[in-house]
């Protein structure tokens, strides 16, 4: 079927800007089947269902807008003892990075995988499976022209997490990287993001978790003001698995997170949670969810507080689709916002679909502002608007940070959260 | 130390008078209770004394030490010794009321000028107050008000009190919601609290709260006014006739 016409232009556009980068015979596959894909999907338009509430015209453009680099010393995770993985503009920096070697785990660049690699079968697959039922081109797009990404495979249970900290120089890079994990029976992993990476970032991180198998992931999505980033997380999860990642976002003018979660084993237990705060009316946050239910007895659970100002506007999109099949499912969603103010949106498309006939699934979306009763409350104890305010803030995106499993990191990303509101208070 | 003098206050979102020229005046080391029928303006003046939204001044002064206590925010008043024991204490989901606590004190002795309380000397001032008046490690830990019952709130609300030392104390209907031991429990409290340095402004519908926690003086309000002030035997006299005889004494 024929693209609409500016759906065509703009992909044309772009795909002939872009080059296939080379390397082992089944990566060279992967990218030339993705590339196609993207080719027939067509990138992304605001007219797509999907993309109704986030423009993605910035994200499809040829060029990236260049964004100022912000002096960002960011020692946010330094604490967690993390193996850490430095990339500049894109690019790994071997000397600013810890040697790929730790106890139970296997680490490797995706440009020197080789014909070989464990990451062959997974590389661009569970992206792919992950088009259905909803077309997600920008990944596509990743998987076809990634030149680096992380390959992590986890054999045991690795105590030391695994820190990817991006870094930036230039005011223009556009970034695309693509991370595979792939986590072993009973292996556990915890992976860490942090760091402004590039003007303009895509990145696909591609997640298996075999039978039993645990994984953690905590972000920190890049600060500095005018950049722009999609990122899509595909997991695929099997029985009796734990998969929990959590998103926290300040600044940037558009962020668009896409998880794609597929439960495939029973009694597995898959969290997707995030908080973000925006100031600014060119600041849009986007997450988009889509959690799979294919097996008995599972749980998972959406989590996800906006703190909204000064015209940012903030969007939800969150699906559970429970199997015919998937009986005994636990399902939960929450997305709520804040609005500080009377300019900022919050838009929210809570969507079930279930199949099966014993389940229970919850889900709420609310938008609400700080209260009145609350603020007087604590002023009348002495403490000052601001930080009364500030506090209540605090208060209101708790809910999501619970969800991060280990308290020091929660911890981290909290005092940084206490500093942006002090900063950007009034 | 509360000197009010012709206080006029109107409700902002109507045209309504709900104080329509109060007079009090409340010297250190004392207790003064104000005693009256729903609707009298007693709350209200609780409200507006501490600095709450949705009220208008139209007249009159309001004062405590000398300082104008209009003019100040909400937490200017708290920090310049003012406190308000809430009728509904507020539930605050996701603060705890530790933090809660200990934010409210720092804050306080910041704008009065003083160092913070370390979280050592924090903690340790705390269970020492916690326990007089039966507040458990958990109640603490727990979000400010959340889930408490109605006696824990009104706890909850001494504890604070005793943990930023106002100079100047009013209880709005706190004994509202209590049963008899959750009532002693308050009062106790609160003349734990009584010093030479110190007043209260007890707002109550009963006579009840007053065996408790011995009043200097009683007013009576009534439609935005103080209509009789006295002894203690004020009290008994609404308690035992009600407030029509006072009411149809002002008329």
């Amino acid at each position: 079927m024929a693209l609409p016409k500016p759906k065509q232009d703009a992909t044309d556009a772009r795909l002939g800007a872009v080059n296939v980068p080379d390397g082992p015979a089944w990566a060279r596959a992967a990218r030339t089947d993705a590339m196609d894909r993207t080719a027939a999907m067509g990138l992304p338009h605001r007219r797509d269902e999907y993309w109704k509430f986030t423009d993605p015209s910035a994200l499809v453009a040829v060029d990236a807008a260049p964004a100022d680099v912000l002096d960002d010393d960011d020692a946010l995770f330094s604490g967690s003892g993390a193996l850490t993985l430095v990339f500049v503009d894109g690019v790994f920096d071997a000397d600013a990075s810890d040697d790929l070697a730790g106890e139970g785990i296997e680490i490797s660049r995706l440009a020197d995988a080789q014909d070989l690699h464990w990451a062959r079968d997974l590389y661009g697959a569970l992206e792919t499976a992950g088009q259905t039922p909803v077309e997600r081109p920008l990944a596509a797009l990743n998987t076809a022209t990634a030149t680096d990404g992380v390959l992590i495979r986890a054999t045991g249970n690795v105590a030391r997490p695994v820190c990817l900290r991006y870094r930036r120089s230039s005011d223009d890079a556009d970034v695309v990287l693509h991370h595979v994990i792939r986590v072993e029976t009973g292996a556990q992993v915890t992976l860490l993001e942090t760091g402004s990476a590039a003007a303009r970032l895509s990145t696909v991180t591609e997640v298996s978790v075999a039978d039993g198998g645990t994984f953690h992931h905590v972000r920190q999505q890049g600060r500095d003001h005018q950049r722009r980033m999609n990122t899509h997380t595909f997991a695929r999860i099997g029985a009796e698995s734990t998969f929990k990642s959590f998103t926290l976002s300040l600044n940037g003018i558009l962020t668009r997170n896409d998880c794609v979660i597929e439960i495939l084993g029973d009694d597995a237990i898959a969290h997707v949670a995030g908080a973000c705060v925006g100031d600014g009316d060119n600041f849009v946050h986007d997450d988009t969810i889509f959690i799979t239910h294919d097996a008995v007895g599972c749980e998972s659970r959406q989590v996800f507080k906006k703190v909204l100002r000064n015209g940012a506007v903030g969007v939800f999109q969150g699906k559970i689709l429970v199997k015919q099949g998937a009986q005994k499912t636990d399902g939960y969603q929450i997305s709520q916002s804040l609005l500080l103010d009377g300019d900022s949106q919050f838009l929210a498309k809570p969507e079930l679909e279930i199949y099966a006939d014993d389940v229970a699934c919850s889900h709420g979306s609310t938008s609400g502002a700080i209260s009145d009763e609350a603020l007087f409350y604590l002023r009348s104890r002495g403490v000052p608007e601001k930080q009364a305010t500030n506090l209540l803030t605090l208060a209101f995106l708790a809910e999501a940070l619970e969800e991060i499993e280990d308290d020091a990191l929660a911890d981290d990303l909290r005092d940084r959260l206490a500093g942006w509101l002090d900063r950007h208070a009034g | 130390m509360l000197n009010i003098k012709g206080l006029k206050v109107d409700l902002e979102e109507e045209d309504k008078s709900i104080l329509k020229g109060v007079d009090l005046e409340v010297n250190a080391g004392e207790v003064h209770a104000i005693m009256g029928p729903n609707g009298s303006g007693k709350s209200t003046l609780s409200y507006v004394l501490s600095g709450k939204d949705g009220y208008k001044v139209m007249g009159g002064t309001a004062t405590l030490d000398g300082a104008d206590l209009l003019d100040m925010e909400p937490e200017e008043r708290a920090a310049a010794g003012l406190f308000l024991a809430f009728q509904y204490p507020v539930e605050i989901p996701g603060v705890g009321n530790m933090t809660f606590l200990r934010t409210a004190v720092n804050a306080q002795r910041k704008a009065r000028g003083q160092d913070e309380l370390t979280a050592g000397e924090f903690l340790k001032e705390v269970r020492a107050r916690a326990k007089d008046l039966k507040i458990d490690a958990e109640m603490l830990k727990r979000p400010v008000n959340v889930g408490f019952s109605g006696g824990e709130k009104k706890r909850n609300e001494i504890l604070q009190m005793a943990m930023l030392e106002p100079k100047m104390c009013i209880l709005d209907e706190t004994d509202s919601g209590l049963d008899v031991d959750a009532m002693k429990l308050v009062a106790d409290g609160v003349n734990a609290l009584r010093s030479e340095g110190r007043a209260f402004l007890v707002i109550t519908h009963y006579q009840r709260l007053l065996d408790h926690i011995k009043p200097d003086v009683v007013h009576i309000m009534s439609n935005g006014r103080i209509i009789k002030s006295g002894g203690p035997e004020l009290a008994l006299e609404v308690e035992n006739n009600g407030y029509a005889d006072l009411l149809a004494e002002a008329d």
